[in-house]
């Protein structure tokens, strides 16, 4: 008998009494959501800036290696992208754009589309992502009804910056991943 | 050796176990705080519990729909029947794809199988990726707590081992600087590894996809950069529905360091163009688990550590006393059912406060089962001490002259006999404790003198 039927077998053997899925209801949500979708990025250690404030960044040239995932913005591009993430090792910026974002603890949904190459919002130094302030929902729940059954490959909540406590629970940002996250709302 | 020998050692050091004890508080105490921000978290923790019950009573045909969907969406699928049959999947994998160096991201089920060393007996190099398995991996040490690995370290150690093995400056503890050595030397293992092995929080059997949640971003890291993922899953991972994920995303990292959620949590469903992923089910002792009634519902658990970080014991003993992949609470009550000769001594290294229970996101009752176990432990094996001791004070309360007498006996001896001997190896109650003061005389004589 193979292993997979082994398993089967014996959680079959299991006599077990039937137990009903539970509806999950609609929780309310008080106060504003973009208010409170800001004050769930910095609680994570995210920023969140302005479009004029983003702009200002791109121009102050502290980024030398830049890549925008956005159309729009493709003209600071100063890389070719090729399908091999390993050469964004040296990325200093990315700039992609956000599909929505949850009040409830900051977290903003992205998929394959948005990101193009998957290591992107990791590998890259620093991130930016750009996020329609109309495209905000309360909590996890609204987020997965939103999400609903989307095919992606891959589908990523990001919520803040890479960070670790590892070391005598000292707060340390920017372990592997990106060292800071800002989020422009527009 | 038993729990609490190895909890009397890691007591040796006051300071360092004061620490430990504090600091996971501290955990605790922002776990109330943000559990307490969110008006339906009972309900929440109701509704997570219901989830998972229903899962354990459909396990089997969950565990169908998730091979068929991953399937589909072109992940290859494995079954393990046990430890040895997962090494031996995941070591084939590599043998395949001639790789000889992994990176590998935080799973608490590779360590329950001991992966590590298997692969390295096989020639290859393994790389943990989370800065506290990474820490601990140097040190050649197991993680002792499973959301905190190196929890039982101080910065110190973490200076001194970085100097030996990453040369960073003798005597520099500044987390910031002892990070970035790790990030540099991590960055290297990312971008040569051919493959990445991942542990699984979620795996969702309605779409076929798992989840991964970290907050240093180095599961992606390795699968993004690597040809080939592995995703090693225990088979009570599974959960029937997409929508489901709101509820556990909500619980877990709050419950797990009091943040509102981690800030990667990456859905897997089908690899990128050109790429793999395998995803290798995992049994070793969860249909046995399953198959206990009392104990069945410990296969709820989403691994947050909770029940760690708010125990008495634990916080005082650290998790190397319980010689367990699993420590803490809901270690003692997973570990009995995979070796309870091994693990006896662990139902007993808890007060039974319940505070166990009571911050479980998904409801488990986490005492009541150390309780059972303590049943189950004594038929299988009594303690002959404490039934001698049991089988003389049954004959003394049996028969009144005895009692008188050995009362009298006991209130005259124990003023005049040494605290040696009061307190001998025989006294196990009195380890750390001291007797009450004892009266001059007994109930029933001040009971005489003064009623008539």
């Amino acid at each position: 008998m193979s292993s997979r039927d082994l398993i089967l077998s014996k959680i079959k053997a299991v006599p077990l009494e039937a137990k009903e899925l539970p509806t999950i209801p609609e929780f309310e949500f008080e106060g504003d959501l973009k208010a409170r979708f800001i004050a769930s990025i910095l609680a994570n250690k995210g920023e969140v800036i302005t479009k004029a404030e983003f702009f200002s960044l791109l121009d102050s040239g502290v980024f030398e290696k830049v890549y925008s995932h956005i159309e729009d913005f493709s003209s600071f591009n100063n890389i070719k992208i090729t399908e091999d993430a390993h050469q964004l090792n040296d990325l200093n910026l990315a700039i992609i754009r956000g599909q929505f974002g949850v009040a409830e603890n900051g977290a903003i949904w992205l998929e394959d589309r948005d990101m193009g190459l998957r290591a992107l919002p990791f590998i890259t130094e620093h991130l930016v992502i750009v996020l329609d302030s109309a495209h905000l929902v309360a909590n996890m729940h609204q987020a997965y009804d939103r999400i609903g059954l989307q095919e992606s490959g891959f589908g990523l909540f990001i919520a803040g910056p890479s960070k670790t406590a590892d070391i005598e629970q000292s707060l340390v940002i920017g372990a592997h991943g990106a060292k800071s996250l800002r989020v422009v709302l527009i | 050796m038993s729990h609490p020998i190895q909890a009397a050692e890691f007591l040796q050091d006051q300071a360092k176990s004061k620490w430990h004890d504090e600091t996971l508080w501290f955990v605790r105490d922002k776990r109330d705080k943000i559990s307490k921000s969110v008006p339906e978290w009972e309900n929440l923790r109701e509704l997570a519990s219901q989830i998972k019950d229903n899962v354990l009573a459909n396990l089997g045909s969950y565990l169908e729909e998730f091979e068929k969907n991953a399937k589909a969406n072109n992940i290859h699928v494995h079954w393990a029947k046990d430890a040895e049959e997962h090494n031996r999947i995941v070591l084939g994998i590599l043998q395949e794809k001639r790789c000889n160096a992994i990176v590998k991201s935080k799973s608490i089920l590779t360590e329950e199988c001991h992966l590590n060393p298997y692969l390295e007996k096989n020639g290859i190099e393994v790389v943990d990726t989370d800065l506290g398995e990474r820490i601990v991996q140097f040190l050649n040490q197991a993680p002792s707590h499973i959301v905190l690995p190196a929890i039982h370290l101080k910065k110190r150690d973490i200076s001194e081992i970085f100097h030996e093995k990453l040369h960073t400056e003798k005597g520099n503890e500044d987390p910031d600087y002892l990070t970035h050595a790790a990030r540099i030397h991590l960055r290297e293992k990312f971008l040569s590894a051919k493959v990445a092995i991942t542990g699984v929080n979620f795996g969702v059997a309605e779409t076929g996809e798992f989840v991964v949640c970290t907050n240093e971003g180095n599961a992606d890291m390795g699968v993004h950069l690597a040809d080939v993922h592995i995703a090693c899953m225990g088979i009570e991972k599974i959960i029937p529905k997409r929508a489901h994920l709101g509820v556990f995303h909500r619980l877990l990292a709050r419950s797990a360091t009091g943040q509102s959620v981690t800030n990667y949590t990456s859905h897997f469903r089908s690899p990128f163009p050109g790429k793999e992923i395998h995803i290798v089910l995992v049994d070793n002792g969860r249909t046995a688990q399953l198959a206990r009634p009392k104990f069945k519902n410990s296969l709820k658990c989403i691994r947050c550590g909770a029940c760690m970080n708010t125990c008495p014991i634990y916080r005082r003993s650290g998790g190397f006393s319980y010689e367990s992949t699993v420590p803490g609470p809901i270690g003692s009550i997973l570990s009995p059912g995979i070796d309870l000769q091994k693990h006896s001594s662990l139902p007993f290294a808890s007060t039974l406060c319940g505070s166990c229970t009571d911050v479980c996101p998904v409801k488990i009752n986490i005492h009541e089962q150390l309780y059972e176990w303590r049943q189950e432990i004594t038929k299988a094996q009594p303690d002959r001490a404490k039934s001698l001791a049991m089988k003389i004070a049954n004959g003394v309360f049996a028969v009144p002259f005895a009692y008188n007498l050995s009362g009298n006996m006991m209130r005259g001896a124990l003023k005049i006999l040494p605290d040696s001997i009061t307190y001998s190896g025989l006294n196990t109650w009195g380890k750390q404790r001291d007797l009450p003061e004892l009266p001059k005389e007994s109930f029933k004589d001040w009971y005489k003198k003064n009623r008539k």
